[in-house]
Parts: C-alpha cells; sequence; structure tokens
C-alpha cells in the first residue's frame, strides 16, 4: 500500500465518522512529522544542528553594534551559522557566570588584560586554536601575541583585539594641565581634592595606583603596607568608587569627582562629547589588552571562522573608532586611516614598548590575598 | 458472612481514609517539587561549598573542611559588617513604619477612592528597582535637580555634596521598601470596624486616644508584618550601597557577592550567605513565635 492510498483510506474513515476529526487531524500531523524527519534534506539539517549557533559576549553599547554590522551580519551570510551575542559588566562577573555553565555554553568573550587569559588557563577553560584558520591573524601585532604565548607556550586559545591603558582623567575647569603632569598618580591622594576624587572599585587597579603614588614598580610591589596605606589614604578621600565605564562617564561629566583614573577610550569619548576633562598617562601607566578568547568546548571550526572576520582590517577598524581603543592590527603592516593615530594610548611603531602591562604571573599569584584584602580595607579596616 | 461483610466495610473505609490522607500530598505535589527543586537542593548545594576550600589558583578543593566557617564566625570583619547592616536595616524599617502610617491610615480611611489610592502605591513596582535608585542621583547629584532649584532659588552660591554615603542608602531602602509596610499597614487597618472609634469618643476619648488606645494597638500586627517584611528585604540588598554608598559603605549581601563574584571564592560566599540567612531565618522564628505568620500571609495576599 502506497502512502497516497494510506492518506485515502484515512480521509473516507474520517467522511464515514469512523474517527473524530481530532484524531484524523492528529493523524496528518504525525505523518507530516515523520516525513520532515526522513526526507532528504533532513540529513543536512541534523548536521548544521550540531553547530547552529555561536555565542559572543562583550562589553555591549557601540562595539556589540560594530560587531553585528561588520562581522557577525556577514559571518551569517557567508556560514548560515547564527551569532548570539550577550553582554558582561565585567571580566570577574564573566567568569563566575562560566564557571558556572555547561561546557559550550560559552564560546567567545571579549576578555581584558593578559591575567585573564591567564586565568582561564588555571581554570582549565582555555582552547587550542587552528591559526592557519585564521589568515588575518598574520596582521596582529607580534608584541600582543607574544604575551599570551609566555602562558602557553605551545598553542593560543584567543586572537589579540585592542589594547589601552587605565591613565588619569581630571576635569580642565578645575585641574590645570601643568598640575596633572606634576603630581601624575600622586594627585589621587591629595587632601586637596578630598571628596572630589574617584576611582575604579577594582583591586587590581587600586594597588597599581598605590604602588605608582608610592614610588615602586606596578610589577613587583616591594613595601606591600606603603601600597595599602595609599588605598586607605585614597579611600578616605574618595566619593565613590566607581563599578561601570558608564559611571565613570557620569561621575566625570556631572561634576562628581574632578579626577579620577580612568579606561582612555571612556575618556576620550567624553572629551567627543565636549566635556573639557584631560587624559594623561602617569609613567608607567597601566596598560591593558584585550582578546577574543575561545572558552573550551566551543565549536573550533565556526569560532576561528568568526574570529577571523572580526580580525578583518574593515571590522577591526571600525569596532576601534566605536570603542576608541586601538585596534591590534600592526600599523607597520596595516593602514589604520585617520582617526585611530589620534587615539589615546596608539602606538605607531607597533612595538608597544612604550605601555607597561601587568605581569600576570605577579598578580595572579597574589590574587587570592589580595583580592580579599581589598574588601576589608575598602570598608575601612 | 456477617463477619467477612463486616471486614469488607472495614477496609473499604480504610481506603477511604488513606485516600484521603494522600490526597493533600498529591494536590501539593507540584508545589513541593519546585520548592524542594529551586529551593532546598540549591541550599543544599550552598550547604555542601560551604566546606569546601578555595585554593590559591584553579578549581575548588572538595572535601570537609571547617576553615570558612571558622573565618566567618571569628573574624571581626564580618561581625562588624553584620552589625552594621542590621543597624541600616532598623533604620529603614523605623523610617518606612513611620512615613507608611500616614499614609497608610489615609488611604483605608478614605471614602470611595480606595482602589486608585492603591494602584497609585503599586505604580513604582512597574519601574524597575534599580532605575529607581538611579533616579536619586538626577535628584540629589551635584548638577542634579535640588541642586540647581536651591542655586536657583539663590539659597546656596556652590552644590552642596549630598550624595554617596550612609544617608543616601538608608533613603534608597526607604524608597524601595516603603511600599511593601503601607499595603501591610493598610491591610490590617482596613480590617479594623471604624465604629470602635465612634464608640470610643461616645466613651468621652478624644480621636487622639481614641486612635492611641484602639486602633494602633488593633493595627500593630499590619505594623510587625510590614517591619518584618522590610527588615528582612534591607538586611539582603546589596545594589542600593553600589549605586548610592561612598568607598565604605556595605552590607553584608555586598560581601557575598565580592566574595563569589570578585575573589572567585565560592565556599567563602557560601559559608557568608548562610550565616546572613540564619540571622535572618532567626528573626523571622522568633515573630512566627510572638506574632505569628497569618498576618504576614495577609499582607502579601
Amino acid at each position: 500500500m502506497d502512502d497516497t492510498r494510506r492518506y485515502e483510506r484515512l480521509r473516507e474513515r474520517f467522511q464515514n465518522g469512523d474517527i473524530s476529526r481530532r484524531n484524523f487531524f492528529g493523524l496528518l500531523g504525525a505523518a507530516g512529522a515523520a516525513y520532515g524527519l526522513q526526507m532528504p534534506f533532513a540529513r543536512q539539517a541534523f548536521a548544521a544542528g550540531d553547530v547552529s549557533q555561536v555565542r559572543f559576549d562583550g562589553w555591549g553599547g557601540v562595539v556589540s553594534e560594530a560587531f553585528r554590522k561588520y562581522a557577525f551580519d556577514p559571518y551569517t551570510a557567508k556560514t548560515g551559522i547564527k551569532v548570539v551575542d550577550g553582554t558582561f559588566p565585567g571580566g570577574d562577573e564573566y567568569l563566575a557566570q562560566v564557571r558556572a555553565s555547561q561546557p559550550g555554553e560559552y564560546n567567545i568573550a571579549h576578555l581584558s588584560g593578559v591575567f585573564d587569559y591567564a586565568r582561564y588557563h588555571s581554570f582549565e577553560l582555555n582552547s587550542e586554536l587552528n591559526l592557519d584558520n585564521i589568515p588575518n591573524m598574520t596582521n596582529v601585532m607580534p608584541a600582543l601575541m607574544n604575551a599570551f604565548k609566555s602562558i602557553t607556550p605551545d598553542s593560543l586559545s584567543a586572537a589579540p583585539y585592542n589594547y589601552g591603558t587605565t591613565g588619569l582623567a581630571y576635569n580642565r575647569k578645575h585641574i590645570s594641565d601643568e598640575e596633572m603632569k606634576e603630581k601624575g598618580a600622586k594627585i589621587l591622594i591629595d587632601e586637596k581634592y578630598k571628596g572630589k576624587i574617584g576611582g575604579w572599585s577594582d583591586w587590581r587597579t587600586r594597588l597599581w595606583y598605590a604602588a605608582l603614588q608610592t614610588g615602586q614598580s606596578p610589577n613587583d610591589i616591594q613595601d606591600m603596607d606603603a601600597a595599602w596605606d595609599a588605598v586607605r589614604k585614597h579611600r578616605d578621600l574618595a566619593l565613590k568608587y566607581w563599578a561601570s565605564g558608564a559611571e565613570l562617564m557620569s561621575l566625570l561629566a556631572e561634576e562628581e569627582i574632578y579626577v579620577t583614573e580612568g579606561w582612555s577610550g571612556r575618556i576620550y569619548a567624553l572629551q567627543e562629547q565636549g566635556h573639557d576633562i584631560g587624559y594623561f598617562d602617569p609613567p608607567q601607566s597601566f596598560g591593558w589588552q584585550e582578546c577574543l578568547f575561545v572558552i573550551k568546548g566551543s565549536p573550533m571550526a565556526a569560532c576561528e571562522e568568526l574570529i577571523n572576520f572580526m580580525l578583518d582590517k574593515e571590522t577591526s577598524i571600525a569596532v576601534a573608532e566605536g570603542q576608541s581603543y586601538p585596534p591590534a592590527l600592526d600599523p607597520t603592516k596595516v593602514d589604520l586611516g585617520e582617526k585611530i593615530p589620534k587615539l589615546p594610548a596608539f602606538d605607531p611603531t607597533g612595538t608597544l614598548s612604550g605601555l607597561t602591562f601587568a605581569n600576570p604571573n605577579y598578580w595572579n599569584g597574589n590574587e587570592a590575598d589580595w583580592s580579599k584584602e581589598f574588601a576589608r580595607v575598602q570598608r575601612g579596616y | 458472612m456477617g463477619q467477612r461483610q463486616k471486614r469488607r466495610g472495614a477496609l473499604w473505609i480504610m481506603s477511604i481514609e488513606a485516600r484521603e490522607a494522600r490526597q493533600p500530598w498529591i494536590l501539593l505535589a507540584p508545589a513541593l517539587t519546585a520548592i524542594c527543586l529551586l529551593l532546598i537542593v540549591p541550599l543544599m548545594f550552598i550547604v555542601v561549598y560551604s566546606f569546601w576550600l578555595k585554593s590559591a589558583q584553579g578549581a575548588d578543593t572538595p572535601g570537609f573542611f571547617l576553615d570558612n566557617w571558622q573565618e566567618v564566625l571569628t573574624d571581626g570583619f564580618y561581625r562588624d559588617i553584620l552589625f552594621n547592616t542590621l543597624k541600616i536595616s532598623a533604620i529603614t524599617t523605623i523610617a518606612c513604619a513611620l512615613l507608611g502610617y500616614p499614609a497608610a491610615y489615609f488611604i483605608a480611611r478614605s471614602k470611595g477612592n480606595k482602589l486608585i489610592l492603591l494602584v497609585l502605591l503599586m505604580l513604582p513596582f512597574w519601574i524597575s528597582y534599580i532605575i529607581r535608585t538611579m533616579s536619586w542621583i538626577n535628584i540629589l547629584g551635584v548638577s542634579g535637580a535640588l541642586n540647581s532649584a536651591l542655586i536657583w532659588l539663590g539659597i546656596i552660591g556652590e552644590p552642596i555634596q549630598m550624595l554617596y554615603n550612609e544617608t543616601t542608602v538608608i533613603l534608597g531602602l526607604v524608597h524601595f521598601l516603603l511600599p511593601f509596610m503601607v499595603l501591610n499597614i493598610f491591610v490590617s487597618l482596613d480590617g479594623i470596624d471604624t465604629n470602635l472609634e465612634d464608640a470610643a469618643a461616645s466613651l468621652g476619648a478624644t480621636r487622639w486616644q481614641g486612635f492611641l488606645q484602639v486602633t494602633l494597638p488593633l493595627s500593630l500586627p499590619g505594623l510587625a508584618a510590614g517591619g518584618l517584611l522590610c527588615f528582612v528585604l534591607a538586611a539582603g540588598t546589596y545594589i542600593t550601597p553600589v549605586i548610592l554608598g561612598g568607598p565604605r559603605d556595605a552590607m553584608f549581601a555586598n560581601l557575598v557577592y565580592e566574595a563569589i563574584i570578585r575573589q572567585l571564592n565560592w565556599p567563602l560566599g557560601s559559608a557568608l550567605s548562610l550565616l546572613l540567612l540564619i540571622v535572618l531565618g532567626a528573626l523571622v522564628l522568633i515573630y512566627n513565635r510572638y506574632l505569628g505568620m497569618a498576618q504576614l500571609a495577609k499582607g502579601l495576599g
């Protein structure tokens, strides 16, 4: 008996009143579903089902918009794989989420700093990229890749993407450029600005600046007591610890605070909005780089292709102009246009020798103690 | 024959009794399953976690260690923050009671438009709690509404620094919790027969005496229920100090957040969150011992 005869018999039984309308449609539906499952295209549909989407998590805002326009949409058009983009408020929160997730739930993340790379490595969340699948990696500055290779010498889990600094931002109505240059990092513990000082509620940044204020090397603090005292002094003079880039911008723009350390790109954005805010990188200012990290358990080939799209010159430049952080592309190999060379922290030589990065072994080795101690110091201890 | 029939009857009665005994459990099963899976099981995870150890880097060490509990219970830092949290919660609760009682009284005794007033009371819940808290930045900030108004009126020359201290934290909490207090007091005032006040007046009491000796004592269960709710909710918040507090301002929940999210120390964070749960649970038990849960259920219903 062929299918057509089967349907005709079914219809006849329905018309004779042998089966109810509900059963008739139920059986038709079941037949349709069975057909869909075993038809020739089903095989392709199931194969694509393995990697139907890739999840990307980043800092949101203009960066997400630029990624969507220049990387995600063209990528989906070419591969048929959807890109789900999420946002996170900070690296620590995101790592907590990833640790609580199932492998493969989170795929690519826009992580900050080499120490984050090292942390993911220590939690065994790192993957192995096949660089042959990412031809655009050849345009990336070797200096940025070497930082990651010092942690995972045999392979890379991430592609460097952009860099910036956490320098000093100040309201030029109240603090002159000369005063800023003269006082440097110590302006954050200057009694003169009591109640008008801000700071990031991040223990690394607090200790980095405490090292600068006490004349020590941030990657080798010898006198910890002096450093903690500087953190305490800053705490007592500060009005508020800010917790996000948006809050940093709002506090400066509303003149709640006159001086704080700040992220170079965000301060540049404030300047572009017309606020009279200065930005000064003191000697050994906090340099950092961000990367596109592929988390263990992700569909590697799909992620590698997406990263290649994101590293594309056009995408990199658009994202860099959107978030005001210079891209990881080597300026000696790639023409970066007009705007990027004017961004704060930009290094035209492509060596990044002028920036001081956090030594991941040093900072991660002390993370457990210092992050806990900072929670106490912050509360007045 | 009669014997057998009697036995069959007994069996039949027993099965009805057994069925009746089973029925509430069958009806409760969905709720109990949800509570078990969404509350009891995760709580057990937290209990187990609190005995693990965080290693310097990388994964946690499973096992039975008392280190976290010893640290949480003996360290003065946690005790101080816990007492400070309870203090802030108590001040918030008292402020809510003082502000909420007149409002609830007004709604309960108003004629005709009670429903509109209650809807107005509920309106803030339609806006995110975080947005409501952040609105104070636009009101009290240096370039906020209040400072602008004072400067415009010529009362002050320079903006006053009002934000980012303990007072603004309490202000934010009161703003968040006041509706809970008003609702609870309203429910209990609404249930009081107004004839009682008239009776007191007919016996020579002034309106104030009538209120003090009749209405207020009768509305105390609602006040207590609102108080408990405000206190417990206030003691568990961490967003308000982050948005409206200065560098030092923190409540106990902030320490839990920092331990779990910033320090990635889930075992210590688990022990801290259980300590807060135990302290607040004890308060609820004391409340239940003396006042009972019925009033709270009425207020929430």
